[in-house]
Parts: structure tokens; sequence; C-alpha cells
């Protein structure tokens, strides 16, 4: 057996293999529920049903799938720059933290001037947790993996120490909790959306614009592909490293505000619930294009809602949930491998006759 | 005759669009060494790694010692006694050289032990040839590592050895102790196929040749029935012109004037070590060296693009050391290095022609948006200029040809209108035809008044296109000579580190 690097799939390829694995991984989780004592088509319909079948499922979905999509965009401007970013967690509730701040504690803000401030704010300091490992991968060579996975930790027993300590509601007693957000810290509602949908669509548009068509975007995909050919071409790489993380970080802080001031209403860990490293998956499958982020993302929001939908309507455990979330996952990542490999079996012998 | 080591009957390989190998017959026989002639494309590469199992034939078939075999692997290949040392050498460089040798080819959990050191031994003894078995290999010359590579393989009880372009990082005295050991190994029954296309080592080492075009073998000749002329017509499908004229150009004012460069590498080792020239206006100054001797720092330091540890680069004048790339590139300066993966630095593989071009353009451009516009039409200039084949100038550069490739960089650089153009290695792998082609443009260049300065590697080449040679060994100028002053077997010597005057003395390698 060998396996052998495919040159130049063509795209008709390419969606027959994704075909094929998303029909195997709905044969073998049906293979799973069967086991379970359940009708894997009943299972499905609930799935599909639970996340489309009415105006609030739906909306539910669509509010799974904004923070999918600006974290997506947040880690997919620092993947085409080959910075394996997978600190989004943190830089999430680092955005949360500071938008937090804003909400609650500066009160000589103009009330209708809050939520802009809080974006800015929130959207500096996801930044600043993501230049911390730039700085420290263009000046030092240092991990950019292993740091921003660190910083995560930092980040989430930072907001635990706030929540038991100094931030922590006196009004509630007993129960350690930060103080819910003011309503003019609460994201407006469009369509009985909040905003956040909104600024995800425009940021996508952003975003692609941004990668295809402007000076920065060209630079970090030279970057991306050759240090060594951005350095011949007398581009600063330190700059450019630490200016995209920025961005970088400052989008997945953007999916913070809005988690915080739009579905939690206040500063939890709630706010990030692995949005930072679904969104590694979500960005590699979405082949790094900022359009793609999206339909991903929408597919991804489906797959979770769904997932917890069964869970209520048809006591099916989280666990096995979760298994089925899992399975499905694996095929769809696994027929990457066959996008760009194919395996080849041959027969070992010797004399065996060439054709 | 000679029982036939290896047959190839018939054999056809296509990759996607491209027929690799059409109907290709080929064999070698015991005691011959038998050279692999062809263009860059031309299909040897593909053969032999049928050979050695890399790949296997849609079609055709292969004998081993007369007995029909399908290689399906490179273990199954070595197991039928080929063995085939690659161009770039696959070895590990903390290893000493028995450990090399044994490795991956031990049974048991202990690696070296007596009995296996003296059976090497014995292999060398057989084959006439000499190295420190207990010497690392990152301590080795270029010759020596390679003489691993050929005790690896011989160990391996290898009768019939391939060598892709084994010449290539050899200074011609190396080039002819290679030649005595392949002779050797010939005499002692192995059978030897050697890709090359350099046609005098072909006619001073082979006993027959093979010529490919276009995946097709041409004819197999007797090497002592045939000449250089025939057989590049054969190569080249036409009668070739194979000497390129000097132009003589006015020497203009002085552009570039290095003075006292030096350069650490790892570990504090100075990798170029107190370099001074001087580069004229409308002269091409060729550089020569044994890879590695520098020639990539000093490239590099030019363009500022390696740290300076000490000495001066006046660019018309002013001391360039310590600007950055883009003022380099600003005041006119432009390089095209080629890399051995022709891909490392210069350009982006996975963006297109377009992109490309815009590579030091972009920043040059008002606001902050990039326009694609002029970079288009530089793109259609440049390959209707250096007739670049490609699909499209849409098509990302890794699909091109090793040649277009390099034309694409060189052609970016030429288009900028460059004062000194620094290039290294712009013919790498390239065929005849493409290689006078890059000759032509660099000699326009010249006439136009740029400076040039040419990091080559085929001596025959820098002597006729040069002006003045200037070589480099271990960092240090070992001499700078007008061109016509000097023979191959002179820069020889001195790329093995014999400075100009103590070869002027002996004067069999200078021309008076």
């Amino acid at each position: 057996m060998q396996i052998i690097k495919r040159e130049g799939t063509s795209t008709k390829q390419i969606i027959m293999i994704r075909l094929i694995a998303i029909i195997a991984a709905i044969i073998v989780s049906g293979i799973f529920i069967v086991f379970l004592g359940y009708n894997p088509v009943k299972v499905y319909v609930n799935m599909i049903s639970g996340a489309l079948g009415s105006k609030i499922r739906f909306r539910a979905t669509l509010l799974e799938m904004v923070p999918l999509v600006i974290t997506s965009l947040g880690i997919l401007v620092a993947f085409k720059m080959k910075f394996w970013n997978i600190g989004g967690e943190g830089q999430i509730l680092m955005g949360a933290f500071g938008a937090t701040y804003i909400a609650l504690f500066v009160d000589w803000i103009p009330k209708p001037l809050v939520i802009p401030v809080m974006f800015i704010v929130g959207f500096l300091a996801g930044g600043i947790w993501g230049i911390i490992p730039a700085f420290f991968k263009a000046n030092f060579g240092a991990n950019e993996t292993i740091m921003t996975l660190m910083l995560n930790y930092i980040a989430t027993q930072w907001i635990t120490y706030l929540q038991y300590g100094p931030w922590r509601d006196p009004d509630l007693k007993g129960f350690a909790k930060i103080a819910n957000f003011p309503d003019h810290a609460l994201l407006p509602k469009v369509f009985g959306i909040h905003i956040g949908l909104i600024i995800s669509l425009v940021l996508v548009i952003i975003i692609s614009w941004f990668l295809r068509r402007t000076k920065r975007g060209f630079e970090i995909s030279v970057v991306g592909e050759s240090v060594s050919t951005a350095r011949y071409a007398g581009m600063d790489i330190s700059r450019i490293i630490i200016t995209t993380m920025l961005l970088s970080g400052g989008l997945c802080g953007i999916t913070g505000v809005i988690q915080a001031a739009g579905v939690n209403k206040t500063l939890t860990m709630n706010v990030s619930s692995g949005y930072g490293f679904t969104a590694v998956i979500t960005t590699y499958l979405s082949g790094l294009r900022a359009q793609r982020v999206l339909i991903v993302s929408f597919l991804f929001a489906i797959l979770l809602q769904g997932g917890s939908y069964i869970q209520s309507a048809l006591q099916i455990p989280q666990a096995a949930a979760d298994v089925l979330q899992g399975m499905i996952l694996f095929c769809a990542l696994g027929s990457e491998f066959f996008v760009n490999y194919k395996v080849r079996f041959r027969k070992n012998s010797i004399s065996s006759e060439v054709k | 005759m000679n029982k036939t080591y290896v047959e190839m009957k018939n054999i056809c390989k296509t990759f996607g669009v491209i027929r690799a190998n059409r109907n290709v017959n080929f064999s070698v026989y015991e005691g011959e060494i038998h050279g692999l002639l062809g263009e860059n494309g031309a299909g040897k590469s593909t053969l032999v790694n049928m050979l050695s199992g890399i790949y296997t034939p849609d079609s055709g078939s292969i004998f081993i010692h007369g007995e029909q075999v399908n290689i399906h692997s490179p273990k199954h290949a070595i197991e039928l006694g080929i063995g085939m040392i690659h161009q770039h050498f696959k070895l590990i460089d903390v290893l000493t050289a028995a450990e090399n040798v044994l490795l991956g080819h031990s049974q048991s959990v202990f690696i070296s032990n007596k009995s296996r050191i003296k059976s090497i031994q014995n292999v060398m003894e057989k084959y006439g040839m000499e190295i420190d078995l207990n010497k690392r290999i990152m301590d080795m010359s270029v010759s020596e590592k390679q003489t691993v590579e050929i005790l690896k393989v011989l160990y391996r009880g290898s009768k019939i050895l391939i060598l892709d372009e084994p010449t290539a990082v050899l200074t011609p005295q190396e080039i002819d102790k290679l030649f005595t050991v392949l002779k050797n190994l010939a005499e002692t029954g192995c059978a030897i196929i050697i890709i090359t296309h350099k046609l005098n080592e072909i006619m001073s080492v082979t006993d027959r040749v093979t010529v490919l075009r276009q995946g097709e073998t041409v004819s197999t000749l007797e090497t002592r029935k045939t000449n250089i002329r025939e057989l590049t017509e054969l190569m080249v499908g036409k009668p070739v012109n194979l000497s390129i004229e000097r132009i003589h150009s006015r020497k203009g004012d002085l552009l570039l004037s290095v003075k006292g460069l030096t350069a650490l590498g790892e570990h504090n080792v100075p990798v170029l070590d107190n370099v001074t020239f001087d580069l004229y206006e409308g002269e091409i100054l060729g550089v020569a060296g044994v890879a590695g001797s520098g020639q990539k720092e000093l490239c590099e330091a030019i363009a500022g693009l390696y740290p300076v540890e000490k000495g001066d680069i006046y660019f018309k004048g002013e001391n360039i050391v310590g600007f950055s790339p883009r003022e380099i590139i600003k005041r006119g300066v432009s390089m095209s290095f080629i890399p051995e993966d022709r891909l490392g630095m210069g350009l982006v593989p996975s963006m297109n022609m377009i992109d490309n071009m815009l590579l030091k353009d972009y920043v040059n451009q008002p606001g902050i948006t990039v326009n694609r516009k002029p970079a288009k039409e530089k793109a259609e200039r440049v390959s209707k200029r250096l007739e670049i084949q490609a699909p499209s100038i849409y098509t990302a550069i890794r699909k091109l040809s090793g040649g277009n490739i390099q034309k694409v960089l060189l052609g970016r650089e030429i288009d900028a209108n460059p004062h000194l153009l620094i290039t290294a290695y712009p013919v790498r792998g390239l065929d005849i035809g493409a290689s006078y082609n890059i000759y032509d443009l660099l000699k326009e260049q010249k006439q136009k008044g740029v400076g040039i300065l040419y990091i080559g590697e085929d001596l025959d080449v820098l002597i006729e296109l040069c002006d003045r040679i200037m070589v480099l060994c271990d960092g240090k100028v070992t001499g700078i000579t007008g061109s016509e002053s000097i023979t191959k077997e002179g820069l020889g010597l001195m790329m093995a580190g014999e400075t100009l005057s103590s070869i002027k003395k002996g004067d069999v390698v200078c021309k008076s």
C-alpha cells in the first residue's frame, strides 16, 4: 500500500470526496445510534428540525453561528500567515473582559457611546492577548502554538479570579457572579437577533477584501508562504507578524464583546465555551477563505444546535450527542486527507507481470 | 559481449498529460559506465527513478540480470542490487561515515560492532576507496560525503549504481578522483549509470551513452565513436552553436566596492572572510567556488539580508552596510538567487505570475490597496520578452517548469532596470537553449551598462561569459583574475584553496 500526493485534484473530485465523507459519517453514526436503541432516521430528522425547524430554533442556530464566524475570521488571518493561533479562547475572554470593564466600571462615557467604546476596548484587549505571543515569536522565535495555548489558561484563571474576587456582585449573596450589564451596554436587536449577526456578515466582507486587495493582506500571504521571500522583497517581518496578530486577537476579542453583551449579558466563563478551538476546525475546513467561513460556520452551528436539541427532545445523553458530533467531524476532517492524497494498493510479488 | 545487467524495454510513463517516457529502450552491460544524456525534462530522472523503485512504469518491461522484474519499492530495488546515489546526499550529519553506511542495514539492535566495520573496510579495499570511517559527516567535504554515499550502496551489495548529476558540486580535481573510483568499480564488474548534462564528462568517463529527447530514446552510441558536436545535436534536436560570444563593452565607472567584508555563520565561524573586490558598470564579474563557499552569504550581504560583521560595501560611493533590504532595492540593486530548490527565495510558489511581479513593487503604490493592473502588464511584458511558457499568467508559479520559473525571477529583476544585478545560478538545471537565452539577456544588460555579479557553477561558462572571475574558498577570496588569462584547471586549484599567485608559478594552468 502506498500513499501518494495528489496533484491538482479537480473540483469535481473534491466534491465527490466530500459527499462520500458526509455519507460515511451518516452511515457510521447511524450504526452507533442503532446500538443506542434509537431510530437513526428519527434522530437525524430531529437534529435538522432542531436546528432549522422553527423561527426560534433558526435564530438559536444563527446565534451559535455568529461567534464561530468572527472567531474563525480572526484565526484565519493568523493562519494565512502560518501563525498557528490556537489562543482564540483566551483572546475571546480578554475581549469580553475589556468590554465588561467599560460596561460596569466606567460611568463617564455618554450612554450611546458605551457600546462602540466596548467594541474598541474589547478589540484592543483581545489584540494585546494576540500581540504577546507575536512579539516573542518575532523577536525570539518562540513557538506560537505553545504560547497562545498557555495564554488561554492565564485568561481563564484571570476571569475566574475576577468572578470570585474583586468583580463579584455584592448584591448576590453567596453566589459568585459578576453583575449583569446595564441595559445601555447590551447589544440592540434587529429582527429578534442581536446586531452581532450583522457585524459578523460585515466582517466577512471586510476581511475578504482586506486579504485580497490590501497591501497588508498581500504581505500576510507572502510571509505565510515564504518568510525568506518576504525578507528578500524588503518586508518588515516582525511588524507584519505583530500587527496581524493584533487583528487576529482583536477579532476574537470582538467575539467576546458580542457574547458578553449580546448573549450572556455579563462576563462568565461561558463567553468563550470552546469557540476558540472550534474555530480552528471551521477555519481549516474553509480552506482559509473568508466567504467559506460563513458557510462552514453555519453548518457547524446546525450540528451544535441539532446536537443539543436531540438531547432534550429524545433524551439522548449529552455524551452520545457529543460522540455523534465527533464522528461527523472525524469524517469531514478525514476527507481532507483524501483531497490531498490518494492511497494505492498494489501487489507485492516480484514475479507478477508488468502490464 | 559482457552480460547485460539492466535492460529496459519499451518503457512508457505519463504524469497527467505529460508523457515523461515514451517507448524508451535502454540497457547496461557488466563493467560498463553508461551515460544518460538529455536536457531537463528529457526523462532521464523518470527513467532511473523507475529503476530505483520510486516510480513504476505504465507499460514496458524491466530485466535485471536477465530476469524480468516488477520493481515496486526502493527497498526492493536495493534487494535487486540497484543502488542510487542522489544529487542531494541522504546522510546524517552527526553520525560517522561507518554509522551512516550501516544505518538502516543492521538487523540487530546495536549499530556499531567490529565485524561490521571490518566488512566495510573489505568493501573499500576491494574497490580501492579511501575514507576515514570514524569521521563525522558534518566534518566532511562534499566529495568525501559523496564517497560515503557510494560506499553505502556498495556495502549493501549493489552491482548496479546510478549516479544523478554527481559532479555538480565538485571541483575539477574532485571530479577526476570520482571518475577514477567509477572506473575501478566498472573494472570489478559493476554496471554504472551516470546522469549528466555536461558533455565533456560524458566524453571522458563513459563507455556508451544514451541520449534522450522529449521522453524518447534518440540513440545509444559508443562514446569513442562520437563527439560533443554530434551529442549536442542529438540532445537538442538541431545544430547548436556552443560558444558564448563575449562582448567587449567600455568599462564604466566604479559601481560596487566591497572592502574587507566579513560575516559569521553558525558557531561564529566566518562564512565570508575579509572579502574585497570592485565591480564596474558594464562588467560581468564571475564568482566561482565549490557550493557553500560563501556565495549565498555574499549575495545576501550585498542585498542587506545577511548581517555584516565587519567591512564596508560601497554602492556608487555610498556605504550600504546596515541599510534595510528595501532601501537597497530602491537604490537599484537587484538580486536573483536561484537556490537548489529553485523556489526558496525570490518567488512565492503558490502565487501566480502577477502577484510575484508585485512582490517588490506593491510598496510603491499609493494608498493601502494593491493595484494588480501594472503587475499584470509587467507579467505579460516579461513573459513575452523571455518567451515564458505557462498556461497563463494566472497559473501558480509552482506549476511551471524549472526553466520558466527562473525566467520569471530573472525577468522581473531585469524589468526593474537595476544598476547592479546580482544573479546566482541563473541557468541551474536549464537546458542548453534556455541557458543561452539567459546568457544573451545578461550580455544585453551588460551592454546597457549594468554591473553584473554572476555566481556560476559551470567553469567553462564563467570563463566565456565573464570579464573577470573571483574565486571563493571557505569564504576567502583566493584570487581575482581576468577570465582570458586563466584555465579551468587554474580555477579548480583556486577553488580548492590555492592562491592565484601560487598557481601562477606553475605555468600549466595559466594562459600567458
